[in-house]
């Protein structure tokens, strides 16, 4: 049961001046009144044609029909004069004000020339009211949690009388409870006759609230599916040309000494206690997962353990040496290795090439200088052979690393740190943001260094990840240790999300396992 | 073609087209302020070659672009935008202008002293704001700017002090000692020992930034600085390091125009030769390859402007149009831009795709 189409867009086509071929020829079509999924892999277009659809982009060809008629989508502000909003993957708000404020952004009530503050909150308290998403509207954006900072995205696109909202993977930063409480909310709104495009690549909730689904690949539609006839086996063939294996298969494991051990580990981070007596072990051949909403304290462990920030309060041990005092070079040289949070960040120089990004930890290596000059021929055969095992899509090892795909950029990262054969390996989001395959790919060389014996700490927001690759798994909550799982295979979501949002907490006697010997 | 090469042909495109705008805008000029535009035009585009002391005036002026390009693309690309070159050369100039009067002559040896004096002295010059940048994070711009005054002054300062010459009415020093000046190479012109040196000085410093492991941490530090932390560069090193080559790199300039052009020292002001060298080094694209090129370019056309201005009615302020105007355009990233998008366009979607290549 189809409603009328409401929406076309047609032969799109959008090159990006990288000369990527975002979109080729692509055909998109939605009905009223439904919850329309477009799954694809990372990179395979989904945003740049929705970014095409709210004016951010402009298509090269192509176009797009509203309500039978043709539009021309200039600018978001024009698309959202047509009645198409939408809710950013990264929110597009200002922290620093409050959301009364933020919602009225660019169209502020005034009074004698000054912002009318107490109209904005009313207005904001009416269109919460009007679509049951409550929400304090004199609260300021910085102080609220992920979910209803994503709440006031969407209530700023419903003010402006939207009637297709698109969201651009909306379950990404939310917890299991938050995301269930956003899928109401969407449904109520689908009830009301609006229509929802929802991007995303998580299968699961696509089964659960979607009528339909596009699938798009390598810049192409591969077609449009109703989602209670379409497996969810065809669904992933389809975005990746082959079945991905939804349970990461791995041996058991194997744990040999303990090769990293942070004891009563606290830090200061302004203020406020960024890390609270965190103590943990980890051993050879064991993988040790981080759980926790983002902002609890992980990045500042990372930090410590990587040499960005020395540790004050508490000590550190790899293979029984101490980490106080050393700069990174010098943990990199005891054989840690790091994938950072951000590969566009700390991770790679986007405008060096591919063989200038992959030496930058160890080009001062013997093997790789020839005397006071480096070794270029050397350092082609062994990039050469990274770019051939790691399987990095690429024209030559010279292209500039920001010319590649995220996935790709990401596997540079990995080539780099994992090929080094390090004894301890922190892994800080290893596949945010990174294709399915990409990020199967990199999964199966952390698992392989596990097996070989490598101690690994697995930091991740995406629980599939860290559930499935880590063996035992710590969940962080406000710098502290919240909860300790000693099979990761055994947990339970709901479970893991109370301990997650701080509503619950192990004791010490709970967590027992965390300080074995 | 690979997307680099096509991306580098797309450079000089876009480079030559620039010049070639602001040509026609001198043209235009010229055509508006002059009465005999012929004559003005002659001089101005063919008047360098017309001898061999004019071709010898272009080679000449090159060399002090070459070093001071050189400084600046080091510095430029450890991303460190200090204009320093300015000061340095100043002092690098004075220091040996000082060696050559006062340093007692070694045959064979006398040059090449005064020139490791100004190169030594541009480094220190150099090292000051590069350090308060590594250890304060002070602008490196804002200190390097302020410095080259106080360079000036205190350049001056030692002039009058140690090595003024009291008969000459001008604020002028003594005459250099002979042993000291840098062997003529062209007879019937001014071109001098230290044009060789700014050959080798291009050499040193691309195997240096390209083939050397400190060059390529340099770079990658220019690149992302984060990154370089990350993967444990030395930044402090990077950041301190750069500035000290760039304003060796400028002293020795200034040491060898100083003993390679003049007899005595002369300059009462800074001579631009550091600004010059940051125009140079942005039209070569930080390149050191390509810094001969854009030297002898920005040369020939101030050699042409000043023939143009003494045998036409044409002021030779005319030049710094076009300087300005090929900056802009080069400096624009814009430029073109929607040119080369249509030919990535045309080239991409003939090609097929490559699956997982492509980026959202």
């Amino acid at each position: 049961m189809v409603g009328k189409t409401i929406l076309e867009m047609q032969n799109i086509s959008k090159v990006y001046s990288t000369g990527v071929v975002a979109n080729q020829n692509v055909q998109f079509e939605i009905a009223e009144g439904e919850i329309h999924a477009l799954a694809g892999e990372n990179g395979a277009g989904k945003s740049t044609l929705m970014k095409v659809l709210f004016g951010i982009e402009t298509a090269d060809e192509g176009k797009v029909i509203l309500d039978g008629q043709p539009i021309q989508i200039k600018s978001p502000l024009h698309a959202i004069e047509h009645g198409i909003g939408m809710v950013h993957q990264h929110f597009m708000l200002v922290p620093s004000l409050t959301v009364a404020e933020n919602m009225m952004l660019g169209l502020e009530p005034k009074k004698h020339g000054l912002i009318d503050y107490r109209r904005a909150e009313a207005f904001t308290r009416e269109v919460a009211e009007k679509y049951n998403l409550p929400i304090d509207p004199s609260a300021k954006v910085s102080s609220l949690p992920v979910g209803l900072k994503q709440r006031v995205e969407i209530l700023k696109a419903l003010s402006r009388g939207i009637r297709i909202l698109i969201l651009d993977e909306p379950t990404a930063v939310l917890t299991p409870q938050e995301t269930e409480e956003l899928f109401h909310q969407l449904l109520a709104f689908k009830e009301q006759g609006n229509t929802i495009i929802f991007i995303s690549h998580k299968l699961g909730e696509i089964k659960q609230i979607c009528d339909r689904i596009t699938i798009m690949r390598a810049g192409k539609c591969m077609g449009t599916y109703d989602v209670s006839t379409v497996t969810e086996q065809e669904i992933s063939s389809l975005m990746v040309g082959r079945d991905v294996i939804l349970e990461i298969n791995k041996k058991p494991v194997k744990r040999g000494e303990k090769v990293l051990e942070v004891k009563n580990v606290s830090q200061m981070h302004g203020q406020k206690k960024a890390l609270n007596d965190i103590s943990f072990n980890i051993h050879k051949g064991q993988i040790l997962g981080v759980a926790g909403v983002e902002g609890n304290g992980q990045r500042e462990l990372v930090n410590l353990l990587v040499g960005k920030t020395f540790v004050t309060d508490g000590e550190i041990l790899i293979n029984k040496v101490s980490l106080r005092g050393k700069n990174v070079k010098k943990i990199r040289q005891m054989k840690v290795s790091h994938i950072p949070e951000d590969r566009m960040i700390d991770g790679a120089a986007s405008e060096a090439s591919i063989e200038e990004n992959i030496i930058s930890d160890k080009n001062e290596a013997k093997y790789l200088n020839k005397g006071i000059f480096m070794n270029w021929k050397a350092i082609r055969m062994m990039v050469d052979k990274m770019i051939d095992y790691y399987r990095i899509n690429c024209d030559s090892l010279r292209q500039p690393v920001g010319m590649l795909s995220g996935g790709n950029i990401q596997k540079v990262v990995a080539a780099r740190e994992l090929a080094r054969r390090p004894e301890v390996v922190i892994a800080n989001q290893p596949t945010r943001g990174v294709d399915v395959s990409a990020a199967e790919f990199i999964h199966g060389k952390l698992l392989e260094l596990r097996d070989e014996g490598t101690a690994t700490l697995l930091v991740s927001a995406d629980l599939n990840e860290v559930l499935g690759l880590s063996d035992d798994l710590i969940v962080m909550h406000d710098g502290e240790i919240a909860a300790y799982f000693k099979d990761s295979a055994q947990v339970d979501e709901k479970e893991l999300g109370m301990y997650m949002l701080g509503s619950e907490k192990m004791t010490k006697e709970e967590m027992g396992g965390l300080f074995d010997e | 073609m690979n997307k680099r090469n096509s991306s580098a042909r797309f450079e000089i495109i876009r480079t030559a087209v620039a010049v070639a705008i602001a040509m026609l805008v001198a043209v235009v000029i010229i055509f508006s302020v002059s009465e005999e535009p012929v004559n003005a035009l002659y001089n101005f585009i063919i008047g360098p070659f017309t001898s061999l002391r004019r071709i010898g005036n272009v080679i000449e002026m090159a060399c002090p672009f070459i070093f001071t390009a050189l400084a600046v693309c080091v510095m430029f690309q450890a991303n460190q935008f200090s204009m320093i070159a300015e000061g340095s050369f100043f002092f690098g100039a004075l220091c040996a202008a000082v060696a050559a009067i006062k340093l007692p002559e070694i045959t064979g040896l006398s040059p090449i002293i005064a020139l490791l004096i100004g190169t030594v002295a541009g480094g220190i010059l150099g090292a000051i704001p590069g350090f308060f940048k590594a250890k304060w994070k002070t602008d490196e711009f804002v200190i390097s700017l302020m410095l080259n005054y106080v360079a000036l002054y205190f350049s001056l300062y030692l002039m009058n002090l140690l090595i003024r010459d009291a008969s000459a009415g001008s604020k002028v020093s003594e005459k250099f000692q002979d042993s000291f000046q840098l062997i003529n190479l062209i007879p019937g012109t001014r071109v001098h020992m230290g044009v060789i040196l700014s050959i080798l000085m291009i050499i040193i410093v691309y195997v240096f930034l390209y083939h050397n492991r400190w060059g390529y941490q340099l770079r990658m530090a220019g690149c992302n600085i984060k990154f370089a932390q990350y993967s444990g560069i030395n930044t402090f090193a990077v950041i301190l390091g750069s500035q000290i080559i760039g304003g060796c790199i400028a002293g020795l300039g200034g040491a060898v125009e100083m003993l390679g052009i003049y007899n005595r020292f002369q300059w009462t002001s800074l001579p631009n030769y550091g600004f010059d060298g940051i125009t140079v080094a942005i039209i070569a694209k930080k390149s050191p390859k390509l810094v001969p090129i854009a030297a002898l370019f920005l040369a020939y056309l101030r050699i042409g402007a000043d023939i143009m201005s003494r045998s036409s009615d044409v002021p030779s302020e005319v030049i710094s149009v076009i300087q300005s105007l090929v900056i802009v355009l080069i400096a624009a990233n814009s430029f073109l831009s929607g040119f080369r998008h249509r030919m990535l366009v045309k080239e991409s979607m003939k090609k097929p795709m490559v699956e997982g290549g492509n980026e959202a």
